[in-house]
């Protein structure tokens, strides 16, 4: 590769900085050009559309998730209702489950706002590895309509979004929709893993210069740890799905206990990975808080180090954790008590970022903007899941608790609290950015109040429901439980949430057209993202940033130095040191290319061929190493231009 | 005056309807259950007012400094006073929190080896063994005559320790009485036994626990916990093989059951019918709720159920059983002798 | 540009609703495929050295319904069909996952025999099962000898093992005998 010591790659000095010409732009939109039209569209690899696509797909699949879920709350409306027999709710609230974590929750916050947001906050003009970026979508999108072509064909998944053997094995689930299931699985955990390469290598090391670790946005430091909890925790997940697929395709025993294979095996693997996934679905909400109270108090967030030393430690007791999900199986109950511990002690971290915000609202100059709103309903909201979930840490209270419709609240509080409220926020703080409007406040408002209530209508009466003794994934209840009344309630929020995300949908259209222009930083932020038109070009900055502090754009200084030397007129991107953000190299960011898609596709032919055949895959990973082969196989055109411009110092 | 005395009703109307025969607050019928329960409460306090507190310092917050400009107001550059003052409140609330978590700790450790610790030298046991979607129930004993199989109803003496072992014939189920204890899996490939002993009489509804298929909503079963005579009586006569019938109808019932499917999956004691697909029917007529708690003992509901039990249990293993309407009267007459 | 081709998209696959998988069918209450032409079959000729008949195809659509082939595995160790035919290898009676089909291997004759009885051995079971589940089983025996599709039969079971699964298993051509029964 390049030699690094290039004199000119060196911060340069001068005071004064001209605004970038015309030319330059013209130079960069140049060299930086998507591709439009039909086919292009299939190309592209700029970070801004490929999270522009994540965002809107997981949106599309949180409605069809929450369509499903009215649904199930209309059969659960009265006792002994005939709406939906068992098999279709059982195949409504698996899908359910498995399209909100699955295909919604990490799809959106991490790898959605995750491949948007982090080029532009590090200050690099595209994402690393812009392809595997893009073949992380078309993967996932595969991955969703696979998925969801099952229910449509009536084979959706139907054992719960866990799928628990024995009851997911060969004998006793017919037919191919639990391979469905574990197949999306692996579709999806594909694309994050996908997407956690890029994120990671994109924070190690094109950050700006000057943007040392201690100076990183709570945002990037957030999707790093995220990036490696993904790493380890999905492949557990793809062990456990993949040998619950062997043992109904091929005939292996894994989970046969007549043949020596155990049931709680896939438990443990299973939760392995679960309990990690939902700390990655909480953790970005935790970042979006601290940059909205941070912005919106108008200071420094209070305890960065604190804060950042919260997320690693919840990164890594998350892992710990995970027997709290068994606690009803017999285990010994000393090895019990070690996940109490481990439980309660990952609310120590969570609780110091709620002192630290709570410290920053009460030394900062808090401006109550429509996002704070959000913040606010996620304090509420994720508070009373927090600590439901300390009832639920302890054994004892658990065994009482566990599988009935407490639990089912207190995660819905969690998620929907720590990761639902924080996305509206983010979407209500970026889409300005993204789009170049402000969305409309006065439905921002009957969007927030009828999502807040008729969440807490549904919700909060399923802690009583489960208290009084109505277990989970029950398409149905008996009249002699007097169960009703509190389900009908719960069955009216459903409704008005419903209706509260309508709202959200109705503004951002109207908002596209109508909003008011957004400018290039109408929250007065301090990140980088604020430093570029919104929306952004494709080249992002017109002149890389150096960074000064924790917020680039508070903490710059009057005459605050640009990078000189990278390129404008090839796709070129700055390579910084991971620890301080020292400039290292220059690299080539990869053009647009179809290869990523077709390599989607071959992989997805050998990933659906797998489930009906074991055989197939002999012929179906054929176009697999071919597309692969092609994708990898360099450009003649990109290696001459690197040739021409290399520098060897001496 | 009069509003007060109101409130006073109102509240216990409310913990009135709260008592139920299957809630595991307000409702123990066991010392595990209570113990439980006192836990539950105990933690209840602390996050109502963690809740409280820390809401009420974000409210304050919001409260006071609001900037209430249209634009945004420029940055605080620092607030060395205010970051110390943040710091020292933090630390507080950080040694708080982490006090009363090693509280919750402790507290949940010495319940659960309270709850779990019960052992007796001669304690009942009994047998569950889950199936889908029914209970199989077996309380063994040395002489092997006088082992008694049923399902779905479970007998139980108050003031006895009771060992429940588990196992399953196929997927994982789960045994919870909500007013008794904690719930426990029923795993294939593993036995698990756990204790309890219930201190007042009455019956409990239980439930399945872990989705176990189509039916696992309809999976329920009883505990009736009596006083020790009156469970030796009971014990007494589940053992007995079913009576010979004397009345015409009664023999015709019993010739409908044993020329027709029942026979396949269905144990009646004392008939050929040996079957052990189905729960065991030789005393059913004793049980005061019938399909794991799907229907009632009665005449009109029996016989629902055995002509078409896929309207009330969609999914069921039990077959619809189309029979003339003589041949059905007969046999639910001569099931519901089955005492 | 966007939203038309998520309209396309999320139409197109709408469509298939049209088209439901037949494959994962789960019918909890349902008049079984007929069964009043089964009653008239005919193997042979009855006289001796008499002509093979061909059996009238009965279509038993349960063969097409994964959840009803399960079914008919759980129902051929319920009612003891193990007992005398193993699991397809045969013991008292004989193998049902060979070629060899004595009273032929149609839908239609498996479920005569099943419902009739024959001699040697196999009891007779109209009037103690119910119709649908004759057919279920029927699916079930043909799955043995591989005569299903790979989708709908059955994977490996939760026992001990002893054969391949019956979706593994290699699908046999069934020839009907007459004369002298073939098994040993």
């Amino acid at each position: 590769m390049t030699p690094s010591s290039n004199p000119k790659m060196a911060v340069a000095e001068p005071p004064v900085v001209p605004p970038p010409t015309a030319d330059r732009q013209l130079r960069l939109q140049r060299a930086w050009k998507e591709p439009t039209g039909f086919f292009g569209w299939f190309t592209k690899v700029h970070h801004t559309s490929i999270g522009t696509r994540f965002l809107v797909t997981a949106f599309i699949f949180f409605v069809l998730g929450g369509l499903l879920a009215m649904l199930m709350r209309l059969q659960l409306a009265r006792p002994e209702n005939r709406f939906l027999g068992p098999d279709k709710y059982n195949q409504f609230f698996t899908m359910h489950g498995s399209t909100m974590i699955f295909l919604f929750a990490v799809p959106l916050m991490f790898q959605g706002l995750g491949i948007y947001l982090v080029p532009l906050i590090v200050g690099t003009r595209n994402i690393a590895f812009p392809r595997l970026a893009a073949f992380s979508y078309y993967i996932y999108l595969f991955g969703c309509v696979f998925f969801w072509v099952g229910l449509l064909l009536n084979t959706g998944a139907d054992r719960g979004w866990f799928a628990y053997v024995t009851l997911s094995g060969p004998d006793f689930s017919p037919g191919k929709r639990v391979d469905f299931w574990a197949q999306m699985i692996t579709f999806t955990e594909t694309s994050a893993l996908a997407t956690a390469v890029c994120l990671a290598a994109t924070i190690l090391k094109h950050r700006a210069p000057g943007m040392s670790l201690n100076r990183m946005p709570m945002i990037l430091w957030e999707k790093l740890v995220l990036s490696f909890m993904v790493i380890f925790a999905m492949p557990a997940v793809m062990l456990s799905s993949s040998m619950l697929l062997l043992d109904r395709t091929v005939g292996t025993q894994f989970f046969n206990p007549a043949e020596g294979g155990d049931v709680l095996l896939y438990q443990h693997l299973f939760w392995f990975f679960g309990h990690p996934d939902v700390y990655i679905i909480f953790l970005p909400g935790t970042a979006i808080i601290t940059t909205l109270v941070t912005c919106f108090t108008r200071r420094h967030i209070f305890g960065y180090l604190a804060l950042v030393v919260s997320t690693i430690s919840i990164g890594f007791i998350g892992f710990g954790v995970w027997v709290h999900h068994m606690f009803a199986t017999g285990l010994p109950q000393m090895g019990e008590s070690f996940f109490t511990a481990a439980t309660l002690m990952i609310v120590i971290p969570t609780a110091v970022q709620f002192f630290c915000w709570i410290a920053t609202i009460w030394e900062g100059r808090l401006q109550f903007k429509f996002p704070m709103w959000w913040v606010a309903g996620f304090f509420f909201v994720f508070m009373i899941g927090g600590l439901s979930g300390l009832m639920l840490a302890s054994v004892p209270v658990d065994t009482q608790v566990h599988d009935t419709f407490f639990v089912v609240a207190h995660f819905h509080y969690v998620l929907i609290g720590g990761a639902v409220f924080p996305m509206f926020g983010a979407l209500y703080f970026w889409i300005p950015k993204m789009m170049g409007r402000m969305m409309n406040e006065k439905l921002g408002y009957w969007n927030f109040w009828l999502f807040f209530i008729g969440f807490n209508m549904t919700f909060f009466t399923m802690h009583f429901l489960g208290l009084r003794g109505m277990t989970r994934r029950v398409y149905t209840y008996l009249p002699e439980m007097n169960w009703g009344w509190l389900n009908f309630v719960a069955t009216i929020g459903a409704f008005l949430m419903g209706a509260g995300v309508l709202v959200f949908i109705i503004n951002f259209f109207w908002s596209r057209v109508h909003g008011r222009i957004a400018g290039t930083d109408p929250w007065k932020a301090g990140s980088l993202e604020w430093a570029v038109p919104s929306p952004p070009p494709h080249y992002n900055f017109a002149e890389l940033p150096t960074v000064n502090g924790r917020e680039a754009l508070w903490d710059a200084e009057p005459n605050q130095p640009i990078v000189t030397g990278v390129r404008d007129d090839i796709r070129e991107v700055l390579i910084t040191d991971s620890l301080d953000g020292d400039p290292d190299s220059k690299m080539d960011s990869p053009e647009p290319s179809a290869w990523p898609f077709w390599a989607a596709i071959a992989i997805t032919g050998l990933f659906v061929g797998s489930v009906f055949s074991a055989k197939s895959v002999e012929y179906t990973s054929i176009p697999v190493i071919i597309t692969l082969i092609g994708w990898y196989w360099p450009k003649w055109r990109e290696t001459q231009q690197r040739k021409a411009t290399e520098v060897w110092s001496d | 005056m009069k509003l007060s005395r109101a409130a006073a009703y109102a509240t216990l109307l409310l913990l009135a309807g709260c008592q139920s025969n299957h809630s595991m607050l307000w409702s123990s019928a066991s010392k595990q259950a209570s113990d439980i329960e006192w836990l539950y409460w105990f933690i209840f306090w602390i996050c109502l007012v963690v809740f409280v507190l820390v809401i009420a310092f974000f409210a304050g917050g919001l409260a006071k400094s609001n900037v209430d400009e249209e634009e945004m107001a420029p940055i605080l550059e620092s607030n060395e006073p205010g970051d110390r003052r943040a710091k020292v409140g933090v630390s507080i609330a950080l040694g708080i929190t982490v006090v009363t978590l090693f509280v919750v700790l402790a507290l949940s450790i010495v319940t659960g080896k309270t709850t779990e610790g019960l052992t007796s030298k001669n304690p009942i046991t009994i047998e569950v063994t889950g199936h889908q979607w029914w209970w199989e129930l077996r309380y063994p004993n040395p002489q092997a005559d006088l082992t008694v199989l049923s399902a779905n109803e479970i007998h139980i003496p108050v003031g006895k320790p009771i060992v429940v072992l588990t196992a399953s014939r196929d997927v994982i189920h789960s045994f919870w009485a909500p007013n008794i204890d904690g719930k426990r899996d029923l795993l294939p490939g593993y036995q698990s036994a756990f204790t309890f002993q219930i201190d007042k009489p009455g019956i409990y509804h239980g439930q399945c626990a872990e989705f176990c298929g189509e039916q696992h909503a309809h999976m329920g079963f009883e505990i009736v916990a009596q006083t020790m005579d009156e469970f030796q009586h009971w014990l007494n006569q589940q053992r007995k093989p079913a009576v010979e019938p004397q009345d015409a109808k009664l023999v015709h019932g019993r010739d409908v059951f044993l020329t027709h499917a029942c026979v396949l999956c269905h144990t009646i004691r004392g008939t050929d019918a040996g079957s052990k697909v189905g729960p065991d029917l030789t005393h059913m007529g004793s049980r005061r709720l019938l399909a794991a708690t799907a229907i009632s003992n009665a005449p009109g509901s029996l016989a629902g159920w055995i002509t078409d039990p896929q309207r009330i249990k969609p999914g069921v293993r039990m077959p619809a059983n189309p029979l003339a309407p003589a041949d059905l009267d007969a046999l639910v007459t001569y099931l519901r002798s089955l005492q | 540009m966007r939203i038309d081709r998520l309209a396309f998209l999320l139409v197109g696959t709408a469509l298939l609703l049209l088209i439901a998988c037949q494959r994962e069918d789960r019918r909890f209450r349902e008049a079984p495929p007929s069964s009043g032409v089964v009653n008239t079959i005919q193997v042979s000729e009855l006289h001796p050295g008499g002509q093979q008949i061909a059996t009238p195809p009965v279509p038993n659509s349960y063969e097409e319904s994964a959840y009803a082939v399960s079914e008919g595995k759980r129902l051929f160790s319920q009612f003891n069909c193990v007992g005398c035919h193993s699991n397809g290898g045969g013991g008292i009676g004989p193998p049902l996952m060979d070629n060899q089909w004595i009273y032929g291997g149609e839908p239609a004759n498996i479920f005569a025999s099943i419902m009739e009885g024959r001699p040697n051995g196999m009891p007779s079971w109209r009037g103690r099962i119910p119709e649908d589940q004759g057919w279920e089983l029927v699916a079930y025996v043909r799955s043995l000898s591989g005569q299903l599709a790979k989708d709908v039969a059955p994977g490996r079971s939760d026992h001990m093992s002893g054969k391949k699964p019956e979706a593994n298993t290699p699908r046999e051509t069934p020839t009907g005998v007459t004369g002298a029964p073939t098994h040993q």
